[in-house]
C-alpha cells in the first residue's frame, strides 16, 4: 500500500509537470497576430504587470463583476494557497512554526468558499445551466480533499511525524523506508490530491497557468506604435 | 419567409437580468446564408460539401493554432457564470444559449471532445457530456451559425470574465470556421464584396460619390454662405479622411460628415476623400477572417500611396476604429510615408477636441440649446481602442467635444457607460433586417437606461460615434417609444454650434468677407 501510493504520487507529479508545461509550452508557441487587450489597457509592460498582478492576486474583474463569487472564490484560492504553503513542513524544515501554526484555519476559508460556489452553482439558474457533472464534481472534489484534510488537523490527529518521514523516503527514492501511517483519513486524502494533480493539466485548472497568457489581460496597448506582425501572417505580405 | 411575430420588450424601470432562461427563445433567428457568388469572391467554398466533419475539424485546428486567444480561451473557463448576465441578447431574449459562456460553449464542446485528452476519453466511454463535451454533428453547425450571429462581438462579456476570456475572439473563429466549411453570412459578404468590386460597402460608385459630396457642398453654402469643399481624390492633399460610407448619405451621419468639412475647413488643412477608399467599416473583422480584413486595410494604404497624403484620419465609426487603431499598422503598415508627428492613423475627434483647444473654431454652445445631449460609447472605441495617447481617452474625448460645443449634458447609468458600455444592439455584422428581432431586443438595456435618463433629466438626444449604432438606433428608437432622430452624430453636434469665418447669419446678414485660410 505504501508503495502502491508511492507510485501513484510519481506518476501524478510526472502528469502535473509534464503536462502543465506541454500546455505552457503549446501557449507561448501559438502565435498572437493582432493585439486585442481589453482597453482601457496599460500602455507599458510595467501597468500589464501591475494588471495581472491585481488580477492574480485580488480577481479584480470578478470583484466588479459579481460580488458573491468572488467573495467565494477568494476565500477558496487564498485559502488553498495558505494550505498549500502550509503543506511544505511536510517536505522539509524550513518552515517556522509560528508561521505554520494560524495557517491550519486557512483550511476554513477554503471549505467555505468552496461550498458557497457549490450552491451558487446548483442555486442559480443560469450557472446552473452552463454547468457540466465535471463542474460539479471538481468542487466536491477539492472539498473532500479540504474536509479530509481539516479533519486530520482538528479531528482525528494524524502521525504527522510519519508522514513527514514517509515523503522524506518518498522524495529521496529511499524505498526501504516507504511507510505510510495507517490512517484511512489519509490515505483518502492523498488519492483525491493525486487524482487533482491528474486531471490539473487535461481541464478548466488550466486556468491557473492560462491566466498569464490571455491576451486581452496581458498585452500592452501600443498598436499604433509597435507593428504586431505573426510569423504566419508575414507570409501574407 | 414569414417573420415570426414578437413582442417588443417593455422598458423596465432598471435593466432587468432574467433569471429563469428560456431555452431556444431565439433558436428560429439566424441570418441569411451566403450563396455561392458571395462565398467565392471572398476565398470560402460555396457550399458545405460532404467532408464537412473533417473540415470543420480541420479549420478549428488550424485557428488553434495560429491564435493563442482562441487556444487558451478554450482551455481557461472555469464557468464561473460571471459573464452570464452581461450580454444584452441574454438580457433581452433570455435564450440561455446568449449567455456569454453558453455561446462559446458550442464551439468549446467540440473542441473539449476532438482536441482534449478528457474530451476524447469520455467520448471514447461514449459520455464526452460529462466534460462538457459533445461528438459533432451536422445539426449542430446550424446551430452555431445561429448563436454565432447573436453575438456582436462587442467584449462586454471579456471586461467582467475573471480571465478576460472573450466571446467576440471566438465568435469571429466560429464565423470563420463556418464560412470555410461553405456556411458563410450574406450580410456580411455582400457588403466585403461590394468593398472589393466598388471600394465602399453601400456600393456607391466614383461617380455618385462625386455628386453626392458636390451636393453637400451646396448644402452647406445655402445654409451658411460659406464655400466648405467636400474633396475627392485630391493628390497632395495633407489629410485623407477614411470614413464609414454611411456618412455619404445616411441620417444623421451626413450631418457628421458635413461638420468634419466644415472642422477642417476652418482649421486651414488640406483634406481628401478617396474614391477607391471610400469606406472606413471592415467587415472582415466581423466574419473573423484575417485575410479579409487584411486585404480591405490595404486599399486605404495604396489610397494614402496613391494621393500622396501626410496623414490619415478616421470618421466616426467604432469597428472600423478598432480595425484602424489596433490593427492598421500591423495589418497594412508600416507608414513610414506619412508624417510621424501625428497620430497614425487619427480619430477626428482628436482632430476636432485638438482645434477646439487651440481656438480655431468659434462655437457658439447655445445654437446646441434645444437640446439636452447623453452620449453613448460604442463598443469597439470604449473596449478595443484609444483616441489620443491616454487609456481612457475613448471616453473622455468624445465627452470633451460634445461639452465644448452643448450646454446640457449628462451620462447615464454608469453601469452601462465607459468600459461597461451596451451594445446598440446592431454591432458585429448583425445589421441586417433578418435579424430585426434581435437588434430590437438586444437593444434593451441601452433603451432602458435612456429612457431613465429622459425621465430624470429630461434627455432629449443621445450622441454616437458610430456609423452601426447610428443606424441601428435610427430603426429601433421608434419600437420603444422614442423618435428615430434622437439619435445624432457628435460632429453633428460639432456643426450646428460652429460659426465658420464670414458666416452670413440669418439675422444680421452684414459682414461675408473672405474667408481666412
Ligand atoms: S466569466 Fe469567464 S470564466 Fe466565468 S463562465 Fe464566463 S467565460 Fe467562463
Ligand atoms: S461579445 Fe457581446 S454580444 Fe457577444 S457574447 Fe459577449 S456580451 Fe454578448
Amino acid at each position: 500500500m505504501s508503495l502502491a501510493f508511492a507510485i501513484l504520487f510519481y506518476v501524478a507529479t510526472l502528469v502535473l509537470v509534464v503536462g502543465v508545461a506541454f500546455k505552457v509550452v503549446q501557449y507561448s508557441k501559438t502565435p498572437v497576430p493582432l493585439k486585442i487587450p481589453t482597453t482601457p489597457a496599460p500602455t507599458t509592460t510595467s501597468g500589464v504587470v501591475m494588471r495581472m498582478f491585481r488580477e492574480v492576486v485580488f480577481f479584480e474583474s470578478l470583484f466588479i463583476s459579481t460580488i458573491w463569487t468572488w467573495i467565494f472564490a477568494w476565500a477558496f484560492h487564498m485559502g488553498l494557497f495558505a494550505v498549500l504553503f502550509r503543506h511544505g513542513r511536510y517536505f522539509h524544515d524550513l518552515l517556522p512554526a509560528v508561521i505554520v501554526g494560524p495557517l491550519k484555519y486557512a483550511a476554513f476559508a477554503m471549505i467555505i468558499g468552496l461550498t458557497g460556489l457549490l450552491v451558487r452553482r446548483i442555486a442559480v439558474n443560469r450557472v446552473r445551466y452552463i454547468s457540466a457533472p465535471s463542474d460539479y464534481a471538481m468542487l466536491i472534489l477539492l472539498l473532500l480533499i479540504g474536509i479530509s484534510g481539516a479533519m486530520m488537523t482538528f479531528a482525528s490527529h494524524v502521525d504527522i511525524v510519519g508522514v513527514k518521514e514517509y515523503f522524506h523516503a518518498w522524495m529521496t527514492f529511499d524505498f526501504d523506508n516507504l511507510i505510510l501511517p495507517p490512517d484511512t483519513v489519509l490515505r483518502i486524502h492523498l488519492f483525491l490530491v493525486a487524482v487533482l494533480m491528474l486531471i490539473f493539466p487535461i481541464s478548466k485548472l488550466l486556468h491557473a497557468p492560462g491566466i498569464f497568457f490571455s491576451p486581452t489581460r496581458n498585452q500592452v496597448d501600443n498598436p499604433r506604435e509597435v507593428r504586431h506582425v505573426a510569423e504566419w501572417a508575414e507570409k501574407l505580405e | 419567409m414569414a417573420a415570426k411575430e414578437f413582442t417588443i420588450p417593455e422598458i423596465q424601470e432598471y435593466i432587468e437580468v432574467p433569471d429563469a432562461p428560456v431555452p431556444d427563445a431565439t433558436a428560429h433567428l439566424s441570418p441569411f446564408v451566403a450563396k455561392p457568388v458571395l462565398q467565392e469572391p471572398l476565398g470560402f467554398p460555396g457550399e458545405v460539401g460532404d467532408d464537412w466533419k473533417e473540415q470543420t475539424l480541420d479549420a478549428m485546428g488550424d485557428l488553434l493554432g495560429k491564435y493563442r486567444g482562441l487556444r487558451v480561451f478554450m482551455d481557461i473557463c472555469v464557468k464561473c457564470g460571471s459573464c452570464t448576465d452581461k450580454c444584452h441578447y441574454y438580457i433581452g431574449t433570455a435564450d440561455p444559449k446568449n449567455m456569454p459562456v453558453a455561446r462559446q460553449d458550442l464551439l468549446r464542446r467540440v473542441y473539449r471532445r476532438y482536441f482534449t485528452f478528457a474530451g476524447k476519453f469520455w467520448g471514447a466511454l461514449g459520455m464526452p457530456g460529462f466534460v462538457g463535451a459533445a461528438d459533432l454533428e451536422r445539426g449542430m453547425l446550424d446551430e452555431m451559425y445561429s448563436y454565432y450571429h447573436q453575438c456582436s462581438e462587442c467584449r462586454r462579456c471579456s471586461v467582467f470574465c475573471p480571465y478576460g476570456i472573450d466571446t467576440a475572439e471566438i465568435t469571429m473563429a466560429a464565423r470563420e470556421i463556418l464560412a470555410r466549411v461553405g456556411i458563410g453570412q450574406k450580410y456580411n459578404n455582400e457588403i466585403i464584396g461590394k468593398v472589393y468590386t466598388i471600394g465602399n460597402n453601400l456600393g456607391l460608385p466614383e461617380r455618385a460619390l462625386e455628386d453626392t459630396l458636390e451636393g453637400l457642398e451646396e448644402d452647406i453654402e445655402d445654409e451658411t454662405g460659406v464655400a466648405v469643399k467636400l474633396p475627392l481624390n485630391v493628390k497632395g492633399a495633407d489629410i485623407l479622411l477614411i470614413t464609414p460610407s454611411a456618412d455619404f448619405f445616411a441620417e444623421p451621419h451626413v450631418d457628421g460628415l458635413m461638420g468634419y468639412a466644415k472642422v477642417f475647413h476652418e482649421a486651414g488643412v488640406s483634406w481628401t476623400i478617396s474614391s477607391s477608399a471610400s469606406e472606413a467599416a471592415n467587415f472582415g473583422m466581423f466574419i473573423g477572417s484575417y485575410e479579409n480584413m487584411r486585404k480591405i486595410s490595404l486599399r486605404i494604404r495604396e489610397a494614402a500611396l496613391e494621393l500622396g497624403v501626410k496623414r490619415i484620419i478616421f470618421g466616426e465609426c467604432g469597428h472600423a476604429w478598432r480595425v484602424a487603431y489596433s490593427f492598421l499598422n500591423t495589418l497594412a503598415g508600416p507608414f513610414d510615408f506619412l508624417d510621424q508627428n501625428y497620430p497614425i492613423p487619427q480619430h477626428i475627434l482628436d482632430f476636432t477636441l485638438g482645434e477646439i483647444e487651440k481656438g480655431t473654431l468659434n462655437i457658439d454652445k447655445s445654437l446646441n440649446d434645444d437640446m439636452v445631449l447623453t452620449f453613448h460609447d460604442s463598443c469597439n472605441v470604449a473596449r478595443a481602442s484609444r483616441i489620443t495617447d491616454k487609456p481612457g481617452s475613448q471616453f473622455t474625448v468624445p465627452r470633451a467635444v460634445i461639452k465644448a460645443v452643448c450646454n446640457n449634458y449628462v451620462d447615464m447609468d454608469p453601469d452601462t457607460i465607459y468600459e461597461k458600455t451596451f451594445c446598440c444592439g446592431g454591432g458585429g455584422g448583425l445589421l441586417t433586417d433578418d435579424l430585426l428581432e434581435l437588434r430590437i431586443k438586444g437593444g434593451l438595456p441601452r433603451m432602458t437606461a435612456l429612457q431613465t435618463v429622459t425621465e430624470e433629466y429630461g434627455v432629449t438626444h443621445m450622441a454616437a460615434i458610430c456609423a452601426i449604432c447610428k443606424s441601428q438606433f435610427t430603426k429601433i428608437l421608434p419600437y420603444y417609444g422614442f423618435d428615430m432622430d434622437q439619435i445624432v452624430s457628435v460632429h453633428q453636434l460639432v456643426s450646428s454650434a460652429l460659426i465658420l469665418t464670414g458666416q452670413v447669419d440669418e439675422d444680421e446678414e452684414t459682414e461675408s468677407g473672405e474667408e481666412a485660410a
